[in-house]
């Protein structure tokens, strides 16, 4: 079955439960085939079947509580923020466990989860990313930006709770 | 170009996404500042480390079996999907049984409401005669006499049966219009009952049963009626149905 552990790996990590992402995977697992007239040849698969989950998670009850958190509105207006320059990230890496990276991204909001998996999980590009959100290119790319820096941050506020 | 400049465009590097212009920009800048080149490596890290850490979750083998079955039964029953006709010739057939049913019940419905519609036309006959001063156009209580008085006025003949040992008496009769035809209409009486006797050319259509007896009420007379030789008998009376039945079969044995 094409994409099916990947696809399982990014349900559970939207919804966060074990029995919830196995009821994702399957419903777009039959979704995609009641639906497969309706996927256009030539256009991308795999964005089509993860855009197919993540609209199965939104119109969940899950989803809908995770969705309802943070507020979309303008932030293709938001200006590209940079990372604090006189963070020193390179220390940090180093100490980090991956432990430490999962608990943050458990605790971003799930807009930001999810753009930052299809970016560095599954290695979309900016246009796949696009088309499973069904946003814009330049959206996509704020929304990245403003993601990472709220996982910065969080990563952040973890290593120094650590240290200390 | 200053440094945050150059920033706004750190993640588009890390992820491959600059144009060429970009790129080549960036790389000179990070040779000259090595403080964005340490802010593009730790996000290339963070990258790394991120795609290492959220690779986390893997499904159970039951899990992807049950799939595996679901996709496969989905994939079959789909293949297996009768076709067009297939799907509709249940729903043909049950809209053709329908039509039929209501057609038959239809024309049941029309035959019945025939039917009492004849009934009717020979009661008020029968009411309009006992109404009558002069009820019958030939008076007697002789079958002799009364049978040659139809002979030229009706297209057809019969025969009135014996009454000697009977309850009934012939008290004559006359010809009788019933859609349009002539027929004969031959009075009885049963203590103080009066029944007529309606004898008629049978059609196709003009009353249902032709080869049986039927019996029935209408506005409380009692009538039997039956079919015999191309002749239509109907007897009607406000006498007892078994009174009706008994003047029937009397007009059934004569041959």
């Amino acid at each position: 079955m094409p994409l099916f552990a990947r696809l399982y790996n990014f349900a559970q990590w939207l919804a966060q439960d074990r029995t919830a992402a196995e009821d994702l995977v399957q419903e777009t697992y039959m979704k995609a085939l009641r639906g497969f007239a309706s996927f256009k040849q030539g256009t991308n698969f795999r964005a089509w079947m993860y855009k197919i989950l993540r609209n199965t998670f939104l119109t969940s009850q899950a989803g809908l509580k995770a969705s309802g958190v943070v507020s979309l509105d303008g932030e293709d207006d938001v200006a590209l923020e940079p990372a604090a320059a006189e963070t020193p990230e390179t220390v940090l890496m180093a100490r980090m466990e991956q432990e430490t990276i999962q608990h943050a991204l458990e605790e971003l909001p799930v807009h930001f989860r999810e753009i930052i998996l299809l970016c560095d999980v599954e290695e979309m590009t900016y246009q796949e990313i696009g088309e499973t959100l069904a946003i814009p290119m330049g959206t996509v790319m704020s929304r990245l930006s403003r993601a990472r820096k709220a996982m910065r941050q969080l990563l952040a506020t973890k290593v120094q709770g650590t240290s200390r | 170009m200053t440094c945050d400049l150059w920033r706004d465009k750190l993640d588009a590097y890390v992820d491959s996404a600059c144009s060429r212009e970009d790129l080549a920009g960036l790389e000179a800048h990070f040779r000259a500042c090595p403080s964005c080149a340490a802010d593009a490596l730790s996000r290339l890290q963070l990258k790394r480390m991120t795609q290492a850490a959220a690779v986390r979750y893997t499904p159970s083998p039951e899990f992807r079996q049950r799939i595996q079955n679901a996709v496969v039964e989905r994939t079959i029953r789909t293949e297996r999907r009768p076709s067009w006709a297939f799907l509709w010739i249940p729903r043909l057939a049950v809209l053709a049984i329908v039509i039929v049913l209501l057609v038959g019940g239809l024309a049941l419905w029309s035959r019945h409401a025939s039917r009492q519609q004849a009934v009717a036309e020979l009661v008020d006959l029968h009411v309009a005669t006992l109404a009558s001063a002069n009820p019958v156009d030939v008076v007697s209580t002789d079958r002799h006499t009364v049978k040659p008085w139809f002979q030229g006025k009706l297209p057809f003949t019969f025969n009135l049966p014996e009454l000697q040992n009977s309850p009934f008496k012939l008290l004559g009769g006359k010809v009788t219009y019933f859609d349009h035809s002539p027929g004969a209409q031959l009075l009885y009486q049963i203590r103080s009952h009066q029944l007529s006797v309606f004898i008629l050319q049978d059609r196709p259509g003009m009353m249902p049963a032709a080869m049986g007896i039927n019996t029935a009420r209408e506005m409380a007379f009692n009538v039997e009626t039956w079919s015999d030789g191309g002749l239509r008998y109907v007897v009607i009376g406000d006498a007892s149905p078994a009174d009706v039945h008994e003047l029937s079969e009397l007009m059934r044995e004569t041959k």
